[in-house]
């Protein structure tokens, strides 16, 4: 991806459009070998060697091939994006459009004819984003030409929050149908629980990155407090999932407001570090108070959800109806199938997570989900008009912190087990890059974000190895194309009729 | 209406102010002009609370406000704009209005907000407009309009000629003296365009150094050859 990087700093002069300056084609071929060189002396070390366990001995094994089909791909996709920003992103869009799909023909044709090339997947890649970028530069330069101030890039993103009104309720109709379509095997609900869980986190991350703009790396914590919280007093008190959920959820509101009150005066850098430490400390004190929370063992045989007190299981004790038993006496035979809990927990996390966006989507209307954003905007400002930032941000805090608890306990009850292994640092980053990468603040955006971050791995795995790569390569691009977030338009909260003036 | 009584404000070891005293009465606009450094914004972020005033009492409608929390300050019918205009850029001006409409009785709001925009006709016609792409003008307008919604019976304005062109200063200052007049506000007044303060205020105060140096009417100020050294010529 060292092109793409590298490109950036070229894309402000290749939006000023048609062949402005035309730098000589030595020059740019040059330029390409160059970044063939730099790619050369990472991937020797990185990709030319690889160590192999034969037995009792390390061998080491040399991949001379794939390092230089890798530097050639760096080296052709550099020249690809240096002729873009030349003016001639038609006959690159062409040539790279002509080849991807040859590629996609020629896997569908054979599937096994991808594995000829050692970097298939990754110069397909490769080959889509130079169409990509080809396209954006050549629709770039067109709106350019009509005088539009905003960015293609821009367009796509308010035309996509305008449509969120209608497509919010196709893509809710589509979660709440999702588990009922023919195609949904345990996998699709599974990959679908999945990621209505890294929603729900999102959306209530949301509350304090994107609405109240403190920027909290140890978002995790809250997601293990609630987890632990509901294990614990599921466990030892012998309560349903209904009943300890409003107490984990509470647990850990508790602890956000513990994380506030030390962070209050904290901007920026200095708390993104101390709650990305307060995350560690969480996870640490899990993984060594033994009595409390069995340590690195974890605690296992959480209760698991029931459907009104039927459980989900084959063959239950006596005296209790199990939820397929039931289904069969009252409306139509079905016999046992795991799928049932599956759909069940699907249905659950889909509850929490719209609860989440709808308390979210209300308090941005009131007194106090105002003085949140305005915090983000300007705390100084909202001093001088009498916004008590002290309890405003303890709210922020402690509203997310319950989501994130919520989050937990399903997490927990969803997996019967839980251990501190499952409360890294690398879950707040991603929660984080689902919020930032959505667009701050947007609500669709983090459903959107989530699909792609969540949902993308799972489809790459056909990718193997290559998957995180791939994974990768996909928030640079982000990074590259929309850096503001996919959908970074706030929406705003009151509009007087008739609308005057452009919003 | 509001008293400063021998107030000493600390950045750290720096004594930003030395013992200023100054009397605000009801219905008064009053400006207090100095250079810059001198202490002016010092002064108006004491009187809120934020820096606290290290010695001395501030006053306002016969209760000492100098230990209140900022927040309660500016709920007891203070309002400032602050320097710089610190308009909330992301939120449209509609949504600014309403932020500062929080320590009002949310009744009111209607009301206040169609007397703001009888004051400010171009923030009407810009109201969904996001408070960032405003002009400097409409932003210190929105400003003051944002203060305006609390219902204050005394403003604090900080700057409000701020890096604007004359054009709009003067407009900015008619329409400070409409507000004094209009709403029967007290408006106190930090300024170093030192001409259009004293014009328009009923009396000054001049600021050096964290003290102040001279007092009167806005016209023996103006008249003032030391203040006029200083403040007015050459450097217009």
């Amino acid at each position: 991806m060292a092109e793409a990087t590298v490109n950036t700093s070229a894309a402000p002069a290749a939006a000023t459009g048609a062949r402005a300056h035309e730098p000589s084609f030595v020059y740019l071929v040059k330029d390409a070998l160059a970044t063939g060189a730099i790619a050369l002396a990472l991937a020797f070390p990185l990709v030319g060697f690889r160590t192999v366990d034969r037995g009792s001995t390390t061998i080491i094994e040399t991949r001379f091939g794939q390092m230089f089909l890798g530097v050639a791909v760096i080296a052709l996709g550099r020249f690809a994006f240096s002729l873009i920003d030349a003016g001639y992103a038609r006959a690159i869009l062409a040539g790279s459009g002509v080849l991807s799909v040859a590629w996609l023909l020629l896997v569908a044709v054979d599937p096994g004819g991808a594995a000829i090339f050692p970097l298939g997947w990754m110069s397909w890649m490769l080959v889509v984003s130079v169409a990509l970028r080809a396209a954006y530069v050549s629709w770039g330069d067109r709106s350019e030409a009509r005088g539009d101030a905003v960015s293609p890039g821009d367009r796509v993103a308010a035309t996509v929050q305008r449509l969120a009104v209608f497509f919010g309720p196709v893509l809710l109709l589509f979660a709440i149908a999702m588990p009922l379509l023919p195609m949904a095997d345990q996998r699709w609900v599974d990959l679908g629980i999945l990621v209505l869980t890294y929603v729900m986190l999102g959306w209530g991350l949301n509350v304090v990155v994107g609405l109240a703009g403190l920027l909290d790396l140890g978002y995790v914590a809250f997601y293990a407090v609630g987890a632990y919280s509901y294990a614990i007093i599921a466990k030892t008190f012998g309560l349903n999932f209904w009943e300890a959920l409003p107490m984990a959820g509470g647990l850990a509101a508790m602890f956000g407001v513990l994380l506030g009150f030390p962070v209050l005066r904290l901007r920026g850098d200095y708390l993104a570090i101390v709650t990305l430490g307060f995350g560690e400390i969480v996870r640490v004190v899990l993984l060594n108070w033994n009595e409390l929370s069995n340590g690195p063992k974890g605690i296992g045989e959480i209760p698991r959800p029931s459907f009104f007190g039927m459980p989900f299981t084959p063959a239950p004790p006596q005296g209790v109806t199990s939820f397929h038993q039931w289904f069969s006496a009252h409306l139509w035979e079905i016999g046992f199938s795991p799928i049932q809990r599956a759909v069940y927990l699907y249905y659950i996390i889909l509850l929490l997570a719209l609860l989440t966006n709808i308390f979210t989507l209300r308090i941005r209307k009131l007194p106090i989900g105002r003085a949140w954003e305005a915090l983000r905007e300007d705390e100084i400002a909202c001093r001088a008009l009498g916004i008590n930032p002290t309890n405003t941000k303890l709210t922020a805090f402690a509203i997310g912190a319950m989501f994130g608890g919520f989050a937990g306990s399903f997490f927990a009850t969803r997996q019967g087990f839980i251990s501190p292994e499952s409360f890294n640092f690398i879950e707040s980053a991603i929660i984080l890059a689902i919020v930032v990468l959505g667009g701050m603040g947007s609500q669709i955006g983090v459903v959107i974000a989530s699909i792609v971050l969540i949902g993308g791995p799972e489809w790459f795995r056909d990718l193997e190895s290559y998957r995180m790569l791939a994974f990768g390569g996909l928030m640079v691009l982000i990074m590259i194309w929309r850096p503001q977030g996919l959908l970074a338009f706030r929406e705003p909260t009151i509009l007087l009729k008739p609308k005057a003036g452009p919003p | 209406m509001l008293q400063v009584q021998g107030v000493h404000t600390f950045y750290g070891r720096i004594e930003a102010l030395r013992g200023v005293d100054i009397d605000v009465k009801e219905g008064e606009i009053v400006a207090l002009i100095g250079a810059n450094g001198a202490g002016k914004s010092t002064l108006l972020m004491t009187i809120c609370g934020s820096p606290r005033a290290a010695e001395g009492r501030v006053v306002f409608d016969g209760q000492d406000i100098t230990r209140r929390p900022t927040h309660e300050i500016m709920r007891s019918g203070i309002a400032h704009a602050p320097e710089g205009r610190r308009i909330f850029p992301r939120m449209t001006v509609l949504e600014n209005l309403q932020m500062g409409a929080l320590a009002a009785k949310p009744e009111h709001f209607n009301e206040d907000m169609e007397r703001v925009f009888g004051l400010f006709p171009i923030l009407k016609s810009r109201q969904g407009q996001r408070g960032g792409t405003l002009s400097g003008g409409e932003q210190q307008m929105l400003a003051i309009a944002r203060a305006l919604m609390s219902r204050p019976r005394l403003l604090l304005l900080d700057e409000p000629s701020l890096g604007l062109a004359p054009m709009i200063v003067k407009h900015i200052f008619q329409i400070i003296r409409d507000i004094n007049r209009a709403t029967r506000a007290t408006i106190f007044l930090v300024e170093q365009n030192a001409f259009h303060a004293l014009k328009l205020a009923h009396r000054g105060y001049v600021m050096v150094n964290g003290k102040i140096t001279m007092a009167g009417t806005g016209q023996e100020l103006l008249a003032n050859r030391e203040v006029r050294a200083a403040y007015l010529e050459g450097g217009h």
